[in-house]
């Protein structure tokens, strides 16, 4: 017997702390669609209550063991879920997940943290090569970077 | 109860510091995530780490909550409406990696319950402040996120 043809998920990604809490705040943009959700902090998901979830590892630049590390468990992810599109509001984990979406063809979009008001996070300006849509929460660092400017969560 | 939180990537004893020497004279119990630092700060209640069920219950339980100026510890005290006292990390000081705290603290002096201490100086004052006022939820969202949410909506819409 088939299964029904499921509906392709997006997949939203978010480093615990301030990234994750900015993601929760864009939840209205999810309603409609059946959401995955990665984080790097075990019992975050069901904190805020969003679920379905999985921990990933976190990484950063300067420990490149961590970025292969964590880059398995993300890919491992996207593999499975195949999702339409992934959404992310940082970091390094994010941009991960995006650069896997490219793989399995979904829509990218990279929101940099709103914490990022002089210049765009290192991680946003590599997400120009994966991202189909990044967006900096200040209209001045969105100018400087070729990026899209829509609004702000504060 | 006050909370004092500095997140979890990076310690920052400048501020953990000022609030154990404030202790004493507070009068009050004081609760620090501080981060994986080494330190020793007989005053304070301290909690290298919190998991998030724990770090909710804190924030919750506290009359006023000092962090640094992250992004997250803003959204936190207006998710449970407490008033909130950053001090921004600085880069002369190498407490991170950029300035950007102190960019933050600028663009967030003046938002409804968020109070910032430029110095540690000016934490004493703010803390023995009676009445200080609180961070709060908007019931309507400004038309700036609504329009960063819209945004994002129709670009998931668009991938069908």
């Amino acid at each position: 017997m088939k299964t029904p043809p499921r509906r392709k998920p997006v997949l939203a990604v978010a480093s615990a702390g301030g990234h994750w809490q900015q993601l929760q705040r864009l939840r209205g943009a999810l309603d409609a669609e059946e959401v995955f959700f990665l984080t790097t902090l075990p019992g975050l998901p069901e904190e805020f209550g969003a679920l379905p979830a999985a921990i990933v590892p976190d990484c950063n630049q300067s420990r490149p063991v961590s970025v292969i590390r964590s880059a398995v468990v993300i890919f491992g992810h996207v593999l499975r879920l195949r999702p339409k599109v992934v959404v992310t509001t940082g970091a390094l984990p994010g941009l991960i997940a995006l650069a896997a979406g490219r793989v399995v063809g979904a829509r990218g979009i990279w929101i940099d943290s709103v914490a990022n008001a002089e210049r765009m996070s290192a991680s946003g300006r590599m997400a120009r090569h994966v991202a189909h849509l990044r967006l900096s929460q200040w209209e001045h660092v969105a100018r400087e970077t070729q990026a899209d400017y829509a609004g702000s969560v504060l | 109860m006050i909370f004092a939180t500095v997140g979890t990537q990076l310690p920052f004893p400048r501020l953990i510091d000022a609030l154990e020497a404030l202790a004493p004279e507070l009068g009050e119990a004081v609760i620090a995530q501080t981060g994986l630092a080494a330190g020793s700060w007989p005053h304070l209640d301290v909690r290298p780490r919190l998991a998030p069920k724990d770090f909710a219950a804190i924030f919750e339980a506290a009359r006023v909550v000092v962090s640094h100026a992250g992004v997250g510890s803003i959204l936190s005290a207006r998710r449970y409406r407490k008033p909130l006292i950053v001090m921004p990390r600085r880069l002369a000081l190498g407490e991170h990696r950029n300035d950007h705290q102190m960019a933050t603290a600028r663009h967030v002096e003046g938002l409804h319950g968020v109070h910032v201490a430029w110095e540690a100086e000016e934490l004493r004052e703010l803390l023995r402040r009676p009445g200080l006022e609180a961070a709060a939820e908007k019931t309507d969202l400004s038309p700036s996120h609504s329009a960063l949410i819209q945004r994002v909506q129709a670009f998931i819409r668009e991938a069908g």
